[in-house]
């Protein structure tokens, strides 16, 4: 599956996507974000504070709760600054 | 009807007047232009950087569009939301709604720019004296966005 990260969680992963193959119990966005914070520290420094690390798979917002099944592309970023 | 994601500075005057051209039927046009302001608080701003999310910018711009359309009776609209580097004075942003009556393009302008800021992927760093900075989320922009549901 493919992981995307913007804005300044790119400094706190070091790249700005990756590709990975998932475990089977990483089912929901919440274990997503559990999973890569072991792979990322800083991700997870970034993670434990509520509502800092918002989600998107394919392309839609998503919720911590949200399945991943059949999800091609997964972003992670910081709350939208745009207009 | 048309969402534009570009790099490129645009005029916001010929972009007006490209929107009503050879129309006869538009009796109310609402816009919003968002610049880039010189000052954050305290700081002097030298420059922006937007990035956004290719791909899911242009879809969640066009499902704003289409729930403005669905709440309001528009004959046209246009959103031009800039990415890249930019400096003080020029626009970032530009939305314009047309409607036969007045109230239908004011209320959908505001509705665009409301979630836009909170659903369309962008991302501001700011240039403060050779730093650069991320912006911070408004809390003020997700009640903003919020409002709209109570409607």
């Amino acid at each position: 599956m493919l992981i995307r990260y913007f804005a300044w969680l790119k400094q706190r992963t070091g790249c700005s996507q990756e590709e990975l193959e998932l475990p089977a119990s990483v089912l929901t966005v919440a274990d997503l974000i559990a999973f890569l914070g072991e792979r990322h520290p800083r991700f997870a420094e970034a993670a434990a504070k509520t509502g800092v690390i918002r989600c998107a798979i394919d392309h839609e917002h998503a919720a911590d709760d949200a399945s991943i099944n059949g999800a091609k592309e997964i972003a992670f970023f910081p709350p939208i600054t745009g207009g | 009807m048309a969402v534009i994601v570009q790099a490129e500075p645009f005029d916001c005057g010929a972009e007006m007047s490209k929107f009503t051209a050879g129309r006869r039927d538009v009796g109310a046009v609402a816009s919003f232009v968002g610049l880039v302001r010189e000052r954050d608080g305290d700081a002097s701003i030298d420059a922006m950087t937007l990035e956004h999310y290719p791909g899911m910018t242009e879809k969640q711009l066009a499902k704003i569009e289409a729930d403005a359309r669905s709440r309001w009776p528009l004959q046209d609209c246009l959103i031009i939301h800039r990415f890249g580097r930019m400096e003080p004075g020029e626009p970032i942003v530009m939305v314009l709604t047309a409607s036969p009556h007045r109230a239908a393009a004011l209320d959908a302008c505001e509705f665009l720019i409301d979630f836009l800021k909170t659903q369309a992927p962008f991302w501001k760093v700011e240039e403060v004296g050779g730093d650069e900075r991320w912006v911070d989320a408004k809390a003020s922009d997700d009640l903003a966005t919020e409002r709209w549901s109570n409607r």
